[in-house]
């Protein structure tokens, strides 16, 4: 029976929301209780898919935990957790990103952490290894923390050119491999850093998100910390996209999967504040690669509304038609099945959301 | 000489102990540390190590390891040398929202 499942991390644990209609939901958890959950995949590469999660206990420190029955059951492997070598001279702080590889390299799981770097694990997440190539980058020490630290927070394999991979951190900006990780080059161009005395650097911008075009790989958007932008050519350069934004500041963005897919953004006021836009909640689209936004809010509270969406907080389903969801800091999550026609609350009163994944699978393999 | 060792642990840290929270271990040498002690749980327990310690070897910030009482960080931290028969206390520091 197929089921769509909604994976919540939020500040204290997992939460497993499941439906079969995606009007009406069951909830469960929290799975990993008192971990703070940044990073979830869903592995739909496998039968039955498998879920990693990557949290951090406040006191106990970082783990990826592993679940090949839907959540029933968790483990964690021994040397399971990216880990930095002893001659890194650095400790994993926090796990930001999983990210499965392309569907040609099924062993193949990506990890984003902070400090800003990247593992890969070419066994399906049982264990990691340090991308040198990117931690050795020259730039690397004049990489800044943001505000939630200096992390390496996106993960973009190619979908069909397993060799090209596309990494977004705060503060560093996007760099980009053509070589499975071999080597890497920053591919900032057109993407401001205005706070820095040159707003064009070559590296420095504080990204918070970029999504891809999986039909159209070349075609990717990205939330900056001010400015949302688009490129057509990998992430060579990037072009201001805001007509039809109320703000060009925020965090999460996602992208339905399809040729008729569609952007999706959740802008805040400016940085300095980082709230919804005149108290709304605003969702906003677009359906044209982002040469123009329109919003797509119907449901959602028109006042009031002063929580954010983080950068991992919205995502997508590979459902008929997609759907659209995002979670709050404020422990909400709210979903649209029509494109953001309409939106509906699917829960409420969790911990703090810090990101979403969403996908069909079969609920049979729940053990 | 092995130095006889009883390392006590929080509930919350008993799944990735056997189930326990009380490990009796002997360590080699005469002059063991909290380090070596670390280590050796390493071997049987590796996430009970990993959650006290980082993979450069920093006791975790805040989880406050007691040596017969005393704060090893206010002794010599992971250095601190650990007596026959001594007591290990681990408890999570107060912390958290």
């Amino acid at each position: 029976m197929s089921q769509v499942m909604l994976a919540v991390g939020t500040k204290k644990g997992l939460f497993l929301g499941w439906s079969t209609d995606r009007l009406s939901w069951e909830w469960e958890g929290p799975h990993q209780p008192m971990a703070a959950v940044a990073a979830v995949a869903i592995d739909s590469r496998r039968t039955p898919p498998r879920l990693l999660v990557g949290g951090r206990n406040e006191h106990f420190g970082p783990a990826v935990f592993t679940s090949d029955d839907l959540g029933t059951s968790w483990r964690e492997n021994a040397n399971g957790s990216p880990a930095f070598p002893p001659d890194a001279g650095a400790d994993v702080e926090q796990i930001w990103q999983l990210q499965p590889g392309p569907p040609s390299r099924p062993d193949e799981m990506w990890a984003g952490v902070e400090p800003s770097a990247l593992f890969r694990s070419d066994d399906g997440g049982e264990t990691f290894t340090l991308v040198q190539a990117l931690w050795d980058h020259p730039h690397r020490p004049d990489w800044q923390p943001g505000a939630g630290g200096q992390c390496l927070h996106t993960v973009l394999p190619h979908p069909s050119d397993a060799n090209r991979v596309l990494v977004a951190m705060s503060t560093g900006g996007v760099y980009v491999s053509d070589d499975a990780g071999e080597s890497w080059r920053a591919s900032n161009t057109g993407v401001a850093a205005p706070f820095m005395p040159d707003p064009h650097p070559e590296f420095g911008q504080c990204v918070h998100k970029v999504v891809r075009d999986t039909e159209n790989p070349d075609m990717l958007m990205l939330q900056n910390h001010g400015g949302v932008y688009r490129s057509e050519d990998g992430g060579a350069t990037w072009q201001e996209s805001e007509e039809g934004l109320p703000a060009n500041f925020g965090f999460g963005m996602t992208r339905t999967p399809g040729s008729d897919g569609a952007f999706y953004a959740f802008p805040l006021s400016a940085d300095v504040n980082r709230f919804p836009v005149d108290g709304r909640a605003g969702v906003y689209r677009s359906v044209d690669g982002g040469r123009a936004w329109s919003d797509v809010s119907k449901g959602l509270p028109e006042a009031g509304f002063h929580t954010i969406v983080l950068r991992d907080a919205m995502t997508t389903d590979n459902a008929q038609p997609s759907g659209v969801y995002f979670g709050t800091r404020s422990g909400e999550v709210w979903g649209s099945i029509d494109g953001g026609g309409s939106w509906e609350q699917l829960v409420t009163h969790l911990p703090d959301v810090l990101c979403v994944r969403a996908a069909v699978v079969d609920a049979n393999s729940r053990g | 000489m092995a130095t006889r060792i009883t390392l006590e642990l929080p509930s919350v840290l008993a799944d990735v102990a056997g189930g326990r929270r009380s490990l009796a271990v002997e360590l080699d040498g005469d002059k063991p540390t909290v380090a070596d002690l670390l280590d050796l749980v390493a071997g049987t327990y590796p996430h009970l190590e990993r959650r006290l310690r980082s993979e450069s070897g920093q006791i975790r910030r805040h989880v406050n390891v007691y040596a017969d009482g005393l704060d090893v960080r206010a002794v010599s931290g992971i250095d601190t040398v650990l007596l026959h028969n001594a007591v290990v206390m681990v408890i999570p520091a107060v912390s958290g929202g």
